[in-house]
């Protein structure tokens, strides 16, 4: 098995729970088939990455406005179909349990323990106005040319 | 048969088993059997779709009470 490791990455534009969780459970397949793991997020995925208890910041007006409007954390995060105002998760997540599923944020956890490396796009993170303190630990920040480094010697390469 | 490890992913929904299996395996020596008991049904085709791209061996399987067992030997 002396030959280089295969490489995935996944770009998670989605802020919704079941698109991330189907990208983190690929993400940890493919940690598993001992790929080097790479998970860009950008756009809405940034909500996967936010800490769940709110970091006291300076933000203008508008940066307050889309930091209230937006799911802190990927426990908070709605579904993209049946959401019904917040009832569709909670019965997702009663659903996951019953079959011994991962929820989101264990998926995420368990990434990270697989050395899956997850990066947040800088300039949605900017656009949005996300500051790095309201961001999970132990993430990087990188553009488009940092992905298409690793997306360009990517064996699977996905769009979430 | 010589199993060096036996792995109990009994209850446990994709992607762990994959990832269970895969944890074990990496502290066993190359030649060294793994033993996996697993009751999701999808691992029925993702435990040999992963040992085989891994550059693992399944040796033998079989169901029991809806419990599937591999053993896989390692690479």
């Amino acid at each position: 098995m002396a030959q280089p490791k295969k490489k995935t990455t996944i770009i998670l534009f989605s802020g919704d729970y079941d698109k991330a969780m189907a990208a983190y459970i690929i993400a940890n397949g493919a940690a598993a088939y001992d790929h080097d793991v790479t998970i860009f997020h950008t756009f809405w995925g940034l909500n996967a990455l936010r800490k769940e208890a709110p970091v006291p910041v300076q933000k203008g007006f508008l940066e307050k406005m889309f930091a209230k409007m937006m799911p802190r954390g990927a426990d908070r995060m709605g579904l993209s179909r049946m959401n019904f105002a917040g009832i569709g998760p909670k019965l997702i997540k009663k659903v996951i349990k019953k079959h011994n599923a991962m929820p989101l944020p264990q998926l995420i956890e368990m990434a990270k323990e697989q050395g899956v490396k997850l990066v947040a796009c800088q300039m949605t993170v900017d656009l949005l106005g996300l500051k790095p303190e309201e961001l999970i630990d132990g993430i990087e920040f990188a553009g488009v040319a940092a992905y298409l480094a690793d997306a360009s010697e990517g064996n699977v390469n996905l769009f979430i | 048969m010589n199993v060096a490890k036996v792995l109990d992913a009994k209850g446990l929904a994709c992607p762990m088993p994959v990832v269970r299996a895969k944890k074990a395996m990496d502290e066993l020596e190359s030649g060294q059997v793994l033993e996996v008991h697993t009751t999701d049904k999808g691992a029925k085709n993702d435990l040999p779709a992963w040992a085989k791209t891994s550059g693992h061996t399944v040796i033998d399987m079989k169901e029991e009470n809806g419990v599937l067992t591999f053993w896989i030997q390692k690479g």
